[in-house]
């Protein structure tokens, strides 16, 4: 049982989707019990995986007894653990979220669950060709999710998301094939020897490979310029979706780019071809700074925050790029942070709608005393986001800087600490709205609050939801000397220092 | 020049799908032909890793027959999911298509923008 942990992981929600959809033919109620259920289950499992991984070491599973390299490998290590509890905690938290503000359906349910399983399969997988599919799985049931809101602007929201998401996964598999071309194998710890043996770490082959599976992977992770399907996508799905979305897919993707860049071409590479690196860290600079600008100028809250991932995501890649040991923890915790983070804010802009009708940076203005809690949770979320030392972004965000320091790369460091004063010109902006401007929105005490005319409330559990991911934002600082300790044994052999 | 042409054509075939296919997923201002372009792109794809497959005097990958060389097997496997996952994509993608159609009634990208932003 317990050796089965890692395939497991996969298969319960899957299975756990088919449930609901099935059930769906008969009555709707069925999806959240059962949804609940499969993610409390899939919570405990990666949790034990988890520590085992801590305890014991990384874990791999030969899927159907075919024994790597010819087989189909699961590798879990610290950073995939680490992933794989994530998904499993947002996913089980967004739930409750879900069950007042959510549609309500059984097709819901079971698209949430592929999700879960189609990310999950991403993190753990340790097969080139098999992350494709699990990099589909994932942009499939993503873009089910984002057409699952009423309005059909969420519809044109999706096809772009689609298109978009698909030139970029197809790029990925066609690098996949001059991998295979190169050296023959799929599996990632073979084609990490094989690769720079068979093949010059210079050759256009492999250079060939590289930018495309990284150029696939960055529209998935929506780096600028490649970021355009993101904006639309987050405002035009339900809340539900926007939160779970914008916290878990870009991350996982990023994820993937990091375990590519470590152990399928891993450091050596950079180092033998210093043009990749900077590439890749140009590209995450010209993110932080152009998704940091969009976002100032953005007047719907929920585009700024979009437009936000696109700049932390810049900074995350720029720390995996870097690829120092303190930047690449530092890029981690920032990776798990920024989740928590954004998943949170996004849940909160949907309190604050449902509440008070408000969805613009003006029309947040008064915001403070009208909705005390949801306002308070928006703002120490935003801080943590600028990096205010207590919360978790401040420690990400530092390692990533430390690391650059050390690398002596000074032009980083100076674009990573412009990013925190950007950072901060938008969300300090919104703060400001919030708790010292006069109310742009007024409704009289004795009128109900003003809703987008659905006249949706706000439950109990959509309330905790927000206020819990702002708590973690400053509690996870306490567990990032554990993920460190836990991401060296694993990183070390892998950065080769 | 027409030697090369002539030993690497199915590279050609590749580059000339994946051309017209992006050329038609960029460029065309109707969203089905989109999808059709998203296609073509994919079958380029799939026709590069098939390609890689194939060697000179290669026999079926079926043990019995009479010994090696025998072509790759795993690109074909890898294709066959590749395509299991074209298919759902177009279907998600013609889906949300209909979707579009009954709400706004054109499927021109350029009259959808306007109606979008209004």
């Amino acid at each position: 049982m317990i050796e089965h942990l890692p395939v497991l992981l996969v298969v319960l929600p899957i299975v756990g989707g088919a449930i609901p959809l099935a059930a769906s033919l008969v009555s709707d109620r069925a999806g959240w019990p059962v949804a609940t259920l499969t993610l409390v289950g899939q919570t405990g499992l990666a949790g034990l995986l988890a520590w085992t991984v801590s305890s014991s070491g990384t874990v791999s599973y030969a899927v159907g007894g075919f024994a790597a390299p010819y087989g189909i490998e699961l590798v879990v290590d610290g950073l995939s653990a680490a992933v794989a509890l994530l998904v499993a905690v947002i996913s089980l938290g967004v739930l409750a979220y879900a069950r007042k503000a959510g549609p309500h359906s059984g097709p819901f349910y079971g698209l949430y669950l592929l999700l879960v399983a189609g990310l999950t399969g991403m993190t753990v997988t340790g097969d080139v060709f098999n992350l494709y599919v699990f990099l589909e799985i994932t942009g499939l049931a993503a873009y089910g999710l984002v057409a699952s809101g009423r309005d059909a602007s969420a519809a044109v929201a999706a096809l772009k998301y689609l298109i978009i998401g698909t030139v970029g996964a197809s790029l990925y598999l066609l690098g996949v094939g001059y991998l295979l071309a190169a050296t023959g194998t799929l599996n990632m710890a073979d084609l990490a020897t094989k690769l720079g043996e068979m093949a010059a770490y210079d050759s256009t082959l492999v250079l060939t490979a590289f930018g495309l599976m990284v150029g696939g992977l960055t529209v998935k992770v929506a780096l600028f310029p490649l970021h355009t399907w993101q904006p639309d996508a987050y405002a035009n799905a339900p809340d539900t979706v926007s939160a779970f979305i914008s916290a878990l897919v870009s991350t996982v993707s990023a994820y993937a780019l990091a375990r590519l860049l470590f152990s399928v071409f891993t450091v050596d590479f950079l180092t033998a071809v210093p043009v990749a690196r900077w590439a890749l860290v140009g590209l995450a600079c010209v993110s932080i700074v152009a998704g940091s600008a969009l976002a100032v100028s953005q007047d719907s809250v929920q585009r700024m925050l979009a437009y936000s991932s696109v700049s932390q995501f810049g900074l995350v890649v720029a720390g995996f790029a870097i690829a120092t040991p303190l930047a690449v923890v530092g890029a981690t915790v920032h990776l798990l942070g920024h989740a928590v983070m954004k998943g949170g804010l996004f849940a909160a802009t949907g309190v604050i709608e449902r509440k008070t009708g408000a969805t613009t940076v003006n029309g947040y203005a008064g915001m403070g005393s009208r909705v005390p809690v949801s306002a308070f949770a928006f703002a120490v979320l935003s801080l943590a986001m600028v990096g205010v030392p207590p919360a978790v972004g401040f420690v990400g965000k530092w390692y990533i800087v430390l690391g650059a320091v050390n690398a002596e790369n000074w032009p980083v460091v100076a674009v990573l600490l412009a990013s925190t004063l950007l950072t901060l010109a938008y969300f300090a902006r919104l703060v400001e709205r919030l708790y010292f401007a006069e109310a742009t929105i007024h409704s009289k005490p004795d009128e109900a609050p003003v809703t987008d005319g659905s006249g949706q409330a706000v439950s109990f559990g959509m309330i905790a939801v927000v206020v819990i991911a702002a708590a973690l934002a400053v509690v996870l600082t306490a567990a990032v000397p554990t993920l460190e300790h836990v991401l060296r044994e694993t990183l070390i052999p892998v950065l080769n220092q | 020049m027409f030697e090369l042409l002539n030993s690497h054509y199915n590279y050609f075939a590749v580059m000339l799908l994946l051309g017209i296919g992006l050329y038609m997923l960029i460029e065309s201002r109707n969203l089905v032909k989109k999808v059709i372009g998203m296609n073509i792109f994919q079958t380029g794809i799939f026709l590069f890793f098939i390609t890689l497959a194939f060697r000179t005097g290669g026999n079926p990958p079926i043990i019995k027959e009479g010994g090696g060389p025998y072509v790759s097997p795993l690109p074909h496997v890898l294709i066959l999911t590749a395509i299991v996952v074209g298919v759902s994509l177009t279907a998600v993608a013609l889906a949300l298509i209909i979707r579009i159609y009954t709400e706004y009634g054109t499927l021109d990208e350029d009259k959808l923008k306007q109606l979008y932003y209004d």
